[in-house]
């Protein structure tokens, strides 16, 4: 494969010039399956006896149940069993982590079924299972709900207020770690306090301040939430389902169903996207509930576009408001902020990990930031690929624009003169250690993409910055060595978007054998060790460092048994590039792997990783744009989007990785969002009123992988996934003022908003 | 409230089939659910994503938005009759060699259109391939990878009809 096919990557070679699979491009494994139409998808499953579920699914955004009959849809024929909220046993509070977030099992349980009152559009009530899905959904009409209709809470402001309806009546905020005196809307109040904010503002020559809102928007993963389940008489259930985690899966619905984890076996199929919305189960748990009333018969359920876009993922709208200031030098001095995150119906927004984003590739000693976890009568929010960061940053990205416009700077330089570099604290009070903010901000500024004209009126190029703190977790991989010298390798992370490539490469570059000797497969729940989700941008990293470790293993094995036909001392033994040698004699692996029943048996190693040291991630886009006054469409002439990603491993997959974050990141700043009529009912429930991009609104993504190798990880790895997403916003908003003199300070900046500010400007 | 089922005859990746269906069941709903096809997605069911591309007559279509009782006596193209009995299609290739994929979910109603697209312009320009390709929605790649691994195939495909 050619090293030179896409964009103008650059691949340094400074870490280890000496790797012979790590930076290769090759074909990955599940490949031709998925090109064929043969890979199996969560919905692909097909059982027999198999029998298909369906959701009744709240009308009303906020209303108490007063009762619900459901003798009429019991008598249809072909229904088999129908399940509420009394079918599940009610939990306590219990705080557990999910996905990149943490999830209240009481809550959790409430989301898969309502009890008492329901708190969002689409928030299930009963669940049906039928000989057929036509008869399940038919079924669903003859259920009657009797509900009291109740004032739905839908904007966060609002939500916050003393006498705002409570949706869950019991809640207290969180309130710098005490308890609220009265029951809140407010979830949590956290609160970041470095230095002395007044003092760093009384230093300040320029203090801008600024308020910002972001709308609610999805994830958008192409593949709907499904899960099959199969209740054995023995108690034994079998799930399969579409999830960034398998284990995640089965602990969620052990907690949720009130059986042992050991009970439960968790089967990942092929997943269809996640972007963190399949971290939590929604349809798993009903499913199984339903398999074990309908006579243990196995039962398929898969969401419909509109159940995904009312009742799954998505993440926080927001209210921000910023003041920062910078010195004569033009050195930022403080920062002030106060964040509103919407949790959705529970608690859980990422507002923690937004107020860590929003200004970490700054340094800035003066740090006050307020963050407020807040209900609202809108779906549960769920992690979304580097989850609270992109609203920030773009808040954050906008008043970095903006103060190095009024000292004059380039906004590079700017960021240059005020980016944090190895050893400096964080606006969260982190210290980082080696970090590549900086190689970014150098290589976007020597692209010929900076320097190039602008040709077209009103068109403006606009540059931000993202960070993303990356994640490590447990992971676990195992392996067996075949008699042809290949070695199947099992590990637990669900493949998203080619790392089972990406980890089965770690193996080949430990081994030194060609990664097409390497067969990858993603184990169950009873296959393979723990291993946390797909997410954080952990799986390349901790998954691929768990199968070096079993690479290691692998040989001190093999060397072993070569010492053994060798009759010599296993430390005289050499194991270079897949082959023994000792003096003149040499043995390929292969050739031992033909051996082995000859010296002792099979061979196989396994090992399980929880790293701790997981370096962060940075990157700095820059965007043209031009925007056209009479309708306020942006279009996206170039785009170039830099980021620092450790060592690429599979450079193919690094590379989509930052362009699918970008596109996710265009939509999130141009046209998606969440639009609710004044009753709380979500109005835009498919993918034509909710607008991704499509290949026409977006020009090809130029990527420069700049390479500053993590030395916590053997081969240099840095998580990459989630640092694209953070800068487009931000970029796009800069490039905006530069086309057409207007600041916008809302997510999205669809062309109404943007010729709403341009007649404001006017008048 | 079963339907009393209709009896459909026509032809599926040049096979003759024949099948039973309710007069509401989805072309999609068919292909996955009774005949096993399941290489073609059902990503929305409404028309928006383009995950269940066919190919209906030489034309292009979402198979969510025909009815099943609609293919009779017409001929039909899915995701599993793009491969040759020699191997993968040039454009299958080249998704693979430019990692024009991530999760895969989208992948086969982008080949299914793709080869639509090429069977009526060999040779598009990027404008035109991102415009044919609009009606198909990818979450993970950006459209980037996709866009190349088509223009690639066209160029690829010219080469070998000229040799021929």
């Amino acid at each position: 494969m050619s090293a030179e096919k896409t964009g103008d990557s650059t691949l340094s070679k400074e870490h280890n010039p000496t790797y012979q699979v790590i930076g290769t491009r090759p074909i990955r494994q599940d490949g031709t399956d998925k090109v064929t139409g043969r890979a199996q998808f969560g919905a692909d499953i097909h059982l027999p006896g198999m029998l298909f579920g369906a959701v009744l699914r709240s009308p009303h955004a906020h209303a108490r149940i007063l009762s619900i009959d459901t003798s009429q849809a019991e008598t249809v024929p072909g229904v088999r069993a129908v399940v509420t909220g009394a079918d599940l046993a009610d939990l306590e509070d219990k705080v557990t982590e999910l996905g990149e977030g943490t999830i209240n099992l009481r809550h959790q349980s409430w989301n898969t079924l309502a009890r008492q009152k329901v708190l969002y559009y689409g928030h299930p009530v009963a669940a049906v299972s039928a000989s057929s899905p036509h008869i399940a959904e038919e079924a669903l009409a003859l259920i009657e709900v009797t509900y009291e209709v109740l004032e739905p809470v839908l904007e966060v402001c609002a939500a916050m207020h003393p006498n705002a309806p409570l949706l869950i009546e019991d809640m207290y905020t969180d309130e710098l770690g005490q308890k609220s005196e009265k029951p809140s809307n407010v979830a949590a109040h956290y609160q970041t306090r470095i230095g002395d904010v007044e003092k760093g503002f009384e230093s300040a020559t320029v203090i801008v301040e600024k308020e910002f809102r972001t709308s609610m928007v999805h994830q958008g993963y192409i593949e709907p939430q499904n899960g099959t389940a199969l209740y054995n008489p023995d108690g034994q259930l079998t799930i399969w389902c579409s999830t960034q985690g398998s284990f995640g899966v089965r602990d969620q619905v052990s907690e949720i169903l009130q059986i042992p984890v050991s009970k439960i076996k968790v089967v990942p199929m092929e997943i269809g996207g996640g972007f963190g919305g399949k971290n939590p189960v929604y349809l798993e748990p009903l499913a199984a509930l339903l398999s074990k009333k309908s006579g243990y018969q196995p039962v398929k359920m898969t969401m419909s576009r509109s159940d995904v876009l009312a009742a799954t993922g998505p993440t926080s709208g927001s209210y921000i408001h910023i003041k920062l200031g910078a010195d004569s030098d033009g050195k930022l001095t403080a920062v002030e902020a106060t964040m509103l995150y919407e949790a959705g119906a529970f608690p859980g927004s990422p507002v923690g990990s937004g107020m860590g984003v929003m200004f970490g590739p700054y340094k800035i000693e003066n740090v006050l930031i307020d963050g407020y976890d807040v209900l609202v009568n809108k779906p549960r929010t769920a992690a979304y690929r580097a989850p609270g960061g992109t609203n920030a940053a773009y808040a954050a990205e906008v008043m970095i624009d903006m103060l190095s416009e009024k000292f004059g700077m380039d906004p590079l330089e700017f960021r240059q003169l005020n980016g944090v570099k190895n050893g400096d604290r964080s606006t969260f009070g982190a210290t980082y250690q080696r970090i590549g903010y900086q190689e970014t901000l150098e290589a976007a500024r020597k692209h010929p993409h900076y320097s190039a004209p602008l040709e077209k009126a009103n068109s403006g190029r606009g540059v931000a910055s993202g960070f993303w703190f990356n994640y490590g977790g447990k992971s676990s991989a195992s392996a067996s060595l075949n008699p042809d010298g290949t070695v199947s390798l099992i590990e637990g992370s669900v493949d998203i978007g080619g790392s089972r490539t990406s980890i089965a490469m770690q193996l080949a570059e430990g081994l030194g054998i060609s990664v097409d000797d390497v067969r990858p497969f993603v184990g169950d729940t009873d296959s393979v060790g723990y291993t946390e989700g797909t997410y954080g941008s952990r799986t390349t990293f901790a998954t691929g460092w768990a199968a070096y470790e079993v690479s290691q293993k692998l040989i001190k094995q093999l060397v072993e048994r070569a010492a053994k036909l060798w009759e010599v001392h296993p430390e005289e033994i050499s194991y270079q590039n897949g082959g023994f040698s000792i003096g003149e004699k040499h043995m390929s692996l292969k050739e031992l792997a033909g051996k082995l029943d000859e010296t002792g048996g099979p061979i196989m190693a396994s090992a399980t990783v929880r790293p701790g040291e997981y370096g962060p991630g940075f990157a700095t886009h820059i965007v043209d744009v031009e925007v056209d006054p009479e309708t306020g469409k942006v279009t996206i002439l170039r785009y170039t989007a830099v980021q620092d990603v450790g060592k690429a491993i599979y450079p193919d997959y690094v590379e989509g990785q930052i362009q699918g974050g970008v596109a996710q990141g265009v939509g999130w700043a141009l046209n998606e969002e969440y639009m609710y009529d004044p009753q709380g009912k979500l109005t835009n429930t498919n993918l034509l009123d909710y607008r991704m991009p499509v290949a026409l609104d977006l020009p090809m993504i130029d990527t420069v992988m700049v390479e500053v190798a993590n030395p916590g990880h053997p081969y240099g790895v840095r998580g990459v996934g989630e640092v694209p997403i953070v800068p487009p916003a931000g970029a796009l908003a800069n490039a905006i003022y530069q086309a057409v003199g207007v600041r916008l300070n809302s997510l999205p900046m669809s062309p109404g908003q943007i010729l709403e500010a341009l007649q404001a400007e006017k008048d | 409230m079963m339907t009393k089922k209709l009896h459909v005859h026509t032809v599926i990746n040049g096979e003759e089939v024949e099948f039973l269906c309710e007069p509401r069941q989805s072309l999609l709903e068919v292909l996955r659910d009774t005949l096993g096809l399941t290489g073609s997605k059902e990503g929305c069911n409404n028309g928006n994503c383009g995950a269940c591309n066919v190919i209906l007559d030489g034309s292009l279509v979402n198979s969510c938005l025909v009815l099943a009782v609609e293919v009779e006596g017409r001929s039909v193209v899915t995701i599993e009759g793009i491969a040759g009995p020699e191997g993968l299609h040039p454009i299958q290739q080249k998704f693979l060699e430019h990692a024009a994929l991530q999760c895969g979910f989208c992948t086969p109603g982008f080949i299914v259109a793709a080869k639509a697209l090429l069977d009526q312009n060999p040779n598009p320009s990027e404008e035109e391939v991102r415009h044919w390709l609009s009606g198909n929605l990818c979450r993970c790649t950006g459209y980037d990878k996709i866009v190349r691994a088509v223009l690639d195939t066209a160029q690829v495909m010219a080469l070998q009809s000229t040799k021929r």
